[in-house]
């Protein structure tokens, strides 16, 4: 079947099975390695993307249900060559070591900034309890976002 | 840190250079790999813990339109490759041949053109097994009425793996014998997984003009797996390239090799397309290494006056239905004989029973240090017992048995040489930290109130770094580790290294070793790391070892550059070798003695060395040098950690309200990637403590095959915590660094399991096994006995 949609900003079109989950999509037929793929269970978050600005797990989502909507990854954070907030935010506050829940740490992390400018530490633990991360003890992560609370993009730059 | 602060050129908290790609999606992890024409292969699993296999028929599979090949045991077997064999000296099936014996046990691989037509062959492959009963509970394993899982080992008439023993059974007896009082305590650590968040993987490459295998694995040890499949493929390990891009955590889970990785390599070489093998997350907590699994009789002996004289212990070690443990040979219980843990005993003695079962193969994973978490937690819940059979603060009965700082280098009863330590000094800083007078003050008050707040400490020593050589080797492979450093014209370097980041940083501390040793600065220093064929050997990394071992070769190979730029800078500063002295700077360099104006940097030499200058009789020109390291003992971090937890007396649900880690890990290299790894560790701790637990059914069926039951730690279940260190360099490191990697692991289960039970006081409760889930705690406070698993 068809699956027309729009990744970072860019319309996609693609034949494709009508099992095909999304997370597969994005990786397999697109190309775009940074979105992970970990559990089946919408458990450990490694997944997750914006469908409409709203944090998704990909794994648990169709390519066709994705269908005719706005999808943004990790790849999409990264606009002109200015870093958003959050990735900087990581890099400080080193808010990733192994780096494989990183994508979808920070996607959730955009997601409730652009609601909530200055979240509490106990909003931003709320926020990224859906996702697992097994190396940094979310302290850091915790930290990382609240590094990018209320920066606007262009206060940072590329490093 | 933030981006004003100075960059340091050695040591200090350097922000880490692998954030630039990750942060951006574009780290490299096995699944992301794509070969043109590549294959996709999936595993079709035993569904049973135990049975005879009379019949696989795979044609219905292979008629499916995109299925392109299926591997059973008999194609492997064909190939002399149905069994190979583990890092603890037996075999493990590849793809079942005669029986399954365990659930999820690998019988056999589809090859699809894509992912879900490799799911799809899964389905169509039909396979009858003649069910068997299955051997579930350790304890029982031995009992004559059990079935053999092990009939395909010649002469095996039970479900043995190994006896071991260590220190001295008579004069542990006899301290046992006069001592005034004496605490038994069951307990078990149960299995757990170190579910790493990226599952197990491969993408098999074979060449068949050149005959070259590439390999790129989620392994932790690229050159031992290498070997390992030059001695079990058949295959010449100079054609065998391995490579280990990015690692998604491993935790000692990527350590072994598993069957899926072979399944790739032979699937590539009967195709002649690469074959990617990816793993789902109930594969991978149902069939790779698991962690733990010990059950454990201790029993420990003091004075009334709070002297502590002796333990022992007897251990079950459950292994699975392969003994396939990534340890050292010399040690089938790895080190769990550091079991005295932080105390000046009179003896002890430990024995170690270790059986198959009808469950996954493993058992040495998830930070564990090689059995130091099982020990640790062993020592310090028996410490725990003794003090409340004392009437004793926990806090006071350690500090009073700590080896004391002027007994290092410390042999222990069990043999270690404890290189150095000044335990209370940690202790006294966590106490000062956690405020401990108040908070035993607070808890008075809140039991008065009915309020339930426990208050734990568990202190660790560890013993890291393995080899040496000559006492540790895994397969026959010697535990030392190759550093190659390479200097260019300008001044820039690049170094190679043997051990491979699972997420450790050690792009950024290799460079800061080379850069504290050279004054290069680390972001002119490449760090190469990962890929069999431009790394030299070595064991790679686990059990703590790799600033132990690896940084100390990376330390001693910059050294050796030191000392060829020494031989150079003399031509250059036209004085003698000995009339040169390094100085540490900045900027570093060598200078003439007496006159410091006169000194060239390493950059200098660099170009020097490479260019025209003559160099003295017998001088090559270049720089580069390479070393081996093999450690002369291992080094023993420790730490002082204090837990808090509150517990809900109407839900039974435990929360960690603080943790406090006062960690020693000898000399830092960069503070920033020390906290980060003991945050991740005490993190594990809590998971292990309150929440992860892989059980099984009667019939061996696991129940903890998915993250639905398998429960890990998100956000909301730990505090923010609360770090701090001493440092206490080790004598025999280049550079007095112990490892810091698996303490928090290691070291903070006890503390947590001692803080739920001081809060259960009131009710009674003297010991509760872990996971201390709401359902456990809730059966303890009512006087209900932990069951079995």
């Amino acid at each position: 079947m068809h699956v027309t949609l729009m990744i970072n900003g860019e319309e996609v079109s693609r034949v494709v099975e009508p099992r095909m989950l999304l997370v597969h999509f994005i990786r397999d037929e697109l190309g775009l390695t940074g979105t992970h793929w970990g559990c089946d269970t919408s458990n450990c978050g490694t997944c997750v993307v914006l469908m409409d600005d709203e944090p998704v797990k990909s794994c648990t989502v169709l390519a066709a249900t994705a269908s005719g909507h706005e999808i943004r990854t990790v790849e999409g954070l990264e606009v002109d060559g200015v870093l958003d907030p959050v990735q900087q935010g990581f890099t400080e506050e080193h808010g990733l070591q192994c780096g494989f829940c990183t994508p979808g740490m920070m996607l959730t992390a955009r997601w409730l900034l652009d609601r909530n400018p200055d979240p509490s530490e106990a909003e931003i633990r709320e926020a990224i309890s859906g996702q697992i991360c097994r190396c940094t003890g979310y302290a850091t992560i915790v930290r990382s976002i609240q590094w990018a609370a209320g920066r606007p993009r262009d206060e940072t730059v590329d490093r | 840190m933030t981006s004003t602060e100075p960059r340091p050129i050695g040591f200090g908290r350097l922000q880490r250079k692998e954030d630039a790609r990750f942060i951006r999606g574009q780290g490299r992890f096995v699944d992301d790999i794509t070969l043109p024409g590549m294959l996709h292969g999936a595993v079709l699993r035993s569904p049973v813990a135990h049975a005879r296999i009379v019949s696989i028929d795979a044609s219905a599979a292979l008629a499916h339109p995109k299925v392109v090949a299926v591997l059973t045991g008999r194609d492997m077997e064909a190939r002399n490759l149905a069994w190979m064999p583990t890092m603890s000296h037996d075999t493990q099936a590849v793809l079942a041949t005669d029986k399954v014996r365990f659930q999820g046990q690998e019988v056999a691989f589809v090859i699809a053109e894509d992912r879900y037509s490799a799911r799809d062959g899964l389905g169509l492959i039909d396979v009858e097994y003649d069910l068997l009963p299955a051997v579930v509970n350790a304890r029982t394993a031995l009992d004559s009425d059990q079935p053999v899982i092990r009939d395909d080992l010649t002469g095996k008439t039970d479900n043995h793996v190994f006896d071991w023993e260590s220190g001295d059974r008579a004069a542990t007896d006899r301290a046992f014998a006069r001592a005034e009082v004496v605490v038994e305590q069951d307990m078990l650590y149960p299995r757990v997984h170190p579910a790493p968040m990226e599952t197990c993987g491969a993408v098999a490459d074979f060449d068949r003009v050149s005959g070259k295998l590439t390999l790129w694995c989620t392994s932790q040890a690229p050159h031992a797996h290498r070997t390992l499949y030059a001695l079990a493929c058949g295959l010449p390990e100079h054609m065998i390239r391995v490579i280990s891009p990015d690692i998604g955590g491993g935790f000692g889970n990527k350590v072994p090799v598993y069957p899926g990785y072979l399944c790739a390599i032979v699937g590539s070489i009967v195709t002649g397309k690469p074959v990617k093998w990816t793993e789902d997350r109930s594969e991978n907590l149902m069939s790779t290494g698991f962690a733990r699994d010990y059950v454990m009789k201790g029993a420990i002996a003091g004075s009334r006056d709070g002297s502590i004289t002796a333990l022992r212990v007897d251990v079950i070690a459950d292994h699975g239905a392969f003994n396939a443990t990534a340890q050292p040979s010399k040690y089938p219980a790895g080190f769990f004989n550091v079991f005295t843990g932080s105390y000046d005993l009179e003896a002890a003695h430990c024995h170690v029973r270790g059986v198959y079962t009808n469950k996954a193969p493993g058992g040495v994973a998830y930070a564990c240090s090689f059995r130091i978490t099982e020990a640790v937690y062993l020592v310090e819940r028996m410490v725990d017992c003794l003090a409340r059979e004392l009437g004793m603060d926990p806090a006071e009965l350690r500090l009073k048995n700590f080896i004391a700082p002027e007994q290092f280098p410390y042999e222990s009863k069990t043999g270690w040489v404890y290189d150095s330590g000044d335990y209370e000094r940690a202790m006294r800083k966590a106490l000062a930290i956690a405020g401990y007078d108040e908070l035993r003050r607070e808890q008075a008050e809140r039991r008065d109130r009915g309020e339930l707040m426990g208050i734990g400490i568990g202190f660790f020593t560890e013993a890291v770094g393995a080899g040496p050589r000559k006492h540790m080797d895994i397969m026959g492979l010697g535990m030392a580790d190759g550093a190659a450093l390479r200097v260019y014209p300008t001044g820039k370097a690049q170094l190679s290294i043997s051990v491979q980041s699972q997420g450790q940083g050690h792009e950024t501390t290799f460079a800061q070793i080379v850069a504290e040793e050279l004054g290069i600065p680390p972001e002119d220093i490449d760090v190469v790391h990962g890929d069999t064929d431009t790394t030299p050997y070595g064991l790679g990394t686990y059990g703590s070892r790799s600033t132990p071992v690896s940084g100390a070769a990376a330390a001693l190979v910059a050294r050796k550059v030191r000392e060829r730029a020494r031989m150079v800078a003399s031509a250059m500063l036209e004085v003698s070798p000995d009339d040169l002295v390094w100085s540490k700077g900045p900027p570093a360099r060598w200078q003439v003695k007496g006159d410091p104006e006169q000194g060239v940097t390493i950059q200098d030499i660099a170009m020097a060395a490479h260019g025209s200058v003559e160099l003295p009789e017998g001088v090559e020109p270049g720089l580069d040098a390479e070393t081996v390291y093999n450690p002369p003992n291992l080094t023993f971090p420790f730490g002082a950690y204090i837990c808090v937890v509150d517990i809900d007396p109407g839900t039974a649900q435990v929360t960690v309200r603080r943790f406090i880690a006062v960690d020693d890990c000898g000399t830092r290299i960069n503070p920033i990637i020390i906290e980060g790894q003991v945050h991740g560790g005490l993190t594990d701790g809590v998971g292990m403590a309150l929440m992860e637990l892989i059980a099984f059914d009667e019939e061996g069926n696991c129940l903890g095959g998915s993250l639905m039951d398998y429960l890990i730690p998100t956000a909301i279940e730990v505090p923010d915590w609360e770090t701090d260190f001493t440092v206490t360099p080790s004598p025999h490191h280049p550079f007095g660094a112990k490892g810091i990697g698996e303490s928090a692991t290691v070291g903070s289960p006890p503390a947590i399991v001692n803080a739920v039970v001081d809060a259960l006081q009131p009710y009674g409760v003297r010991h509760i096994d872990m996971p201390c889930t709401p359902s456990r705690v809730w059966d303890a406070m009512r006087g209900q006995g932990t069951p079995p698993q």
